[in-house]
């Protein structure tokens, strides 16, 4: 039975943006007043539903009206146009320590923020130990919060909030904060409120923690939904979208170019193993496949000294591995103009399940870009699940070994 | 049953409710009451933050919020009272001057701090949904606080050197500081969200409440205003809140020399209509900034 926590009907949010405040200005320009007020349309129709238990991230590019749907959703802004309903206690993380005085102990700010998160001062008292506990500074506890490090401000925010005891957490960039060991705990905790059944939002522009902690992911662009899916899917639009951001800034920004031309062609993979196609990857495999990069190089004119680049990474945009025909492989490559077909060739593949992108770069003797195919390839790895992580290996236990 | 078994039977017993609900004008009254209510303990908390924080790290903390009243009180008695003489005119003046002072500033620093609670507080507003009146509340909260501190000094006073209080008319000065009290909030509430969209209104309210100081008869008695202006401009004069709720305060707790000219006529019947009239203002300013605190987000 799924009960919905959260619903969304066509939102329409935008702001104004005001050009000039002062007087002297305004009374200068008075007749003009209405044209230099522009409004940016944050949420263009926005609409979702979100059920108790789910942990849904909200990825997008900045901009993309991800806060401020976390901003409506927890009733701080007033939408134009919509309408969004919520069930339970909900709670809004969007800064830690919000309403922290520093004047005041770690003990008065306790009470505070709890009070400020909606927190009775009975439950704030019930809870009190535990969240000093789970800050880590009961020593600090009594000093004022203005004496205390970026590290133990943080730490003690987080206790607090994460006591606050929400049916549906919103969360904008605050999931884990201090040192590595208080990370690791956040994330416990975070765990820990999925299996209570809480719900979380949140808006994150780390891929790997949405992939890791959410089932389900909601693309924004522009203000609107543009995927909502599994955050494979999700991230992989998400990344694909990046990365012709980036790629647009590259050529904006080149301002070296090559004496020289050439071009990378055609580009497919195939495994030597047994594999199969489908529609949207070139080749699915078990691990241990041995992949094959087949190109053809096209060289207007005769380039000396020449380098192939080709890497692996995930489609969240993690790095796998890479290769450099020059630092890597002592291999002699021709030299003359005209096209040349190879094939590069990745022995014993051990990758874990996933889908992989394989991206290649030409370069000349100076190391300036020729040409350059980001998703040149595309192909998954599936395994039978006996590991995780990015690095296949099937594992065997003895007992007792002789 | 598991923790999470139970919250999806709880939650699915629940109402879906709206993040934002376009209150109607008159009846979002009762609603916007009873989440402020919902969220006094946190008020109290506000007041208690803002008075700690004042006197946090100094030896003497509270005292101080004492010395400053002790020592207007003492400069009042011997430079205008005995040096400048203003004794001869108004008797016991150092009390009478207490007097209306005590309610003058209990209304001062209600408005004063009110219409910047808002914009002081924007780190929260910006980040997290609570009823915005808790923050111009707090204001009250904390000036309530001082004010009672210089009251018991002026009691104190009173019975010391000022020749006690006059036990008959001990209900003016209760109205009298509930006048100062619900004019001084209903402003604050009003004038702590217009300032979010034109920060120009603290500085013109400081302006203001220097005039209306002078436009109260807090150092000056009615006698000396009735005996320069007609009875037209005295009914303006009388229009003032504060003007009544300091005739309220002096009635009571300052013993003149009998001579009932130092009050107004009908002061009880002034009292309750500028406190009926006051009310009606704190209901129209509240709904005002229900109006107002809805954009305070993407405006502070």
């Amino acid at each position: 039975m799924a009960v919905e926590v959260v619903r969304v009907e066509h939102l329409v949010k935008s702001f104004t943006l005001r050009k000039q405040k002062s007087v002297k200005e305004s009374l200068l320009n008075a007749s003009r007043a209405r044209t230099t007020n522009e409004t940016f349309q944050a949420l263009a129709d926005v609409s979702c539903s979100i059920n108790a238990g789910e942990s849904v991230g909200l990825v997008g590019p900045n901009g993309s009206g991800k806060s401020t749907l976390l901003k409506i959703i927890g009733g701080i802004l007033t939408p134009n146009q919509g309408r969004v309903q919520v069930r339970g206690r909900v709670a809004a993380l969007l800064e830690l320590g919000a309403g922290f005085h520093p004047d005041l102990s770690g003990r008065e700010n306790i009470f505070l923020n709890a009070s400020v998160l909606g927190v009775s001062r009975s439950e704030a008292q019930r809870y009190f130990n535990d969240i000093v506990e789970f800050s880590g500074i009961p020593d600090f506890i009594d000093t004022q919060v203005k004496f205390y490090s970026s590290g133990m401000y943080v730490r003690l925010a987080f206790s607090v909030a994460v006591h606050v005891d929400p049916d549906v957490l919103l969360v904008d960039e605050v999931l884990a904060v201090g040192d590595e060991p208080f990370q690791q705990k956040c994330m416990d905790k975070i765990r820990q409120f999925q299996h209570e059944g809480r719900t979380i939002v949140f808006v994150s522009h780390a891929p790997g923690q949405v992939a890791d902690l959410c089932d389900r992911a909601i693309l924004l662009e522009k203000g609107r939904v543009v995927v909502d899916d599994v955050p494979l899917i999700a991230l992989g639009r998400l990344r694909r979208d990046y990365q012709r951001v980036i790629e647009a800034n590259k050529e904006s920004n080149e301002t070296e170019h090559s004496a020289y031309q050439a071009s990378i062609d055609s580009v497919y993979l195939t495994s030597e193993q047994p594999s199969y196609h489908h529609s949207e990857f070139q080749v699915v495999s078990p691990p241990g496949l041995t992949l094959c990069v087949n190109l053809e190089l096209t060289f207007a004119q005769p380039v000396s000294g020449w380098s192939l680049q080709a890497s692996i990474e995930t489609t969240l945009g993690n790095h796998c591995l890479s290769v450099n025909t020059r630092d890597f492989l002592d291999a002699p490559l021709p030299t003359g103009s005209g096209t040349h077909k190879c094939v590069l060739r990745f022995p014993d593949l051990q990758l874990g399940e996933g889908d992989y992108v394989v991206n290649l770069a030409l370069h000349d003797e100076r190391d300036i870009r020729l040409d350059a195919i980001n998703r040149a390839g595309l192909f998954a790895i599936r395994t039978n699940g006996h590991s995780s992580g990015p690095v296949y290996s099937d594992p065997t236990i003895d007992f007792d070994p002789v | 049953m598991s923790l999470a078994e139970e919250r999806m039977e709880r939650l699915a017993g629940e109402p879906l409710r709206d993040t934002n609900t376009p209150r109607g004008f008159i009846s979002g009254v009762a609603q916007s009451v009873s989440v402020i209510w919902s969220r006094r303990e946190l008020i109290l908390l506000l007041v208690k933050r803002e008075i700690k924080s004042r006197y946090k790290d100094s030896a003497l903390g509270l005292v101080w919020s004492m010395i400053r009243p002790l020592m207007m009180l003492l400069i009042y008695y011997l430079v205008m009272g005995q040096f400048l003489g203003a004794v001869r005119m108004i008797p016991n003046f150092a009390i009478y001057v207490y007097t209306g002072l005590t309610v003058w500033s209990l209304f001062n620093e209600i408005v004063m701090m009110g219409t910047r609670s808002i914009v002081e507080n924007a780190g929260i507003i910006k980040k997290i949904y609570l009823p915005r009146e808790i923050f111009p509340l707090a204001a009250v909260g904390s000036a309530a606080f001082n004010f009672a501190v210089q009251l018991i000094i002026l009691l104190l006073a009173a019975f010391t050197v000022g020749g006690g209080v006059n036990g008959s008319h001990l209900l003016y000065p209760v109205l009298g500081i509930m006048v100062a009290t619900i004019w001084g909030t209903a402003l604050a509430l009003i004038l702590s969200a217009t300032n979010v969209y034109l920060r120009d209104i603290q500085h013109l309210v400081e302006v203001l409440l220097l005039i209306g100081f002078w436009a109260s008869p807090v150092v000056y008695s009615w006698p000396m205003v009735a005996s320069k202006v007609g009875t037209t401009l005295q009914e303006i004069y009388m229009a003032n809140p504060i003007t009544v709720a300091v005739f309220g305060m002096q009635n009571g707790l300052w013993v003149g020399n009998g001579d009932p000219s130092f009050a107004p006529d009908h002061l009880l019947a002034r009292l309750l209509i500028t406190l009926g009239v006051g009310l009606v203002a704190l209901f129209f300013c509240q709904r005002v900034f229900d109006r107002l605190q809805r954009n305070f987000a993407q405006e502070i």
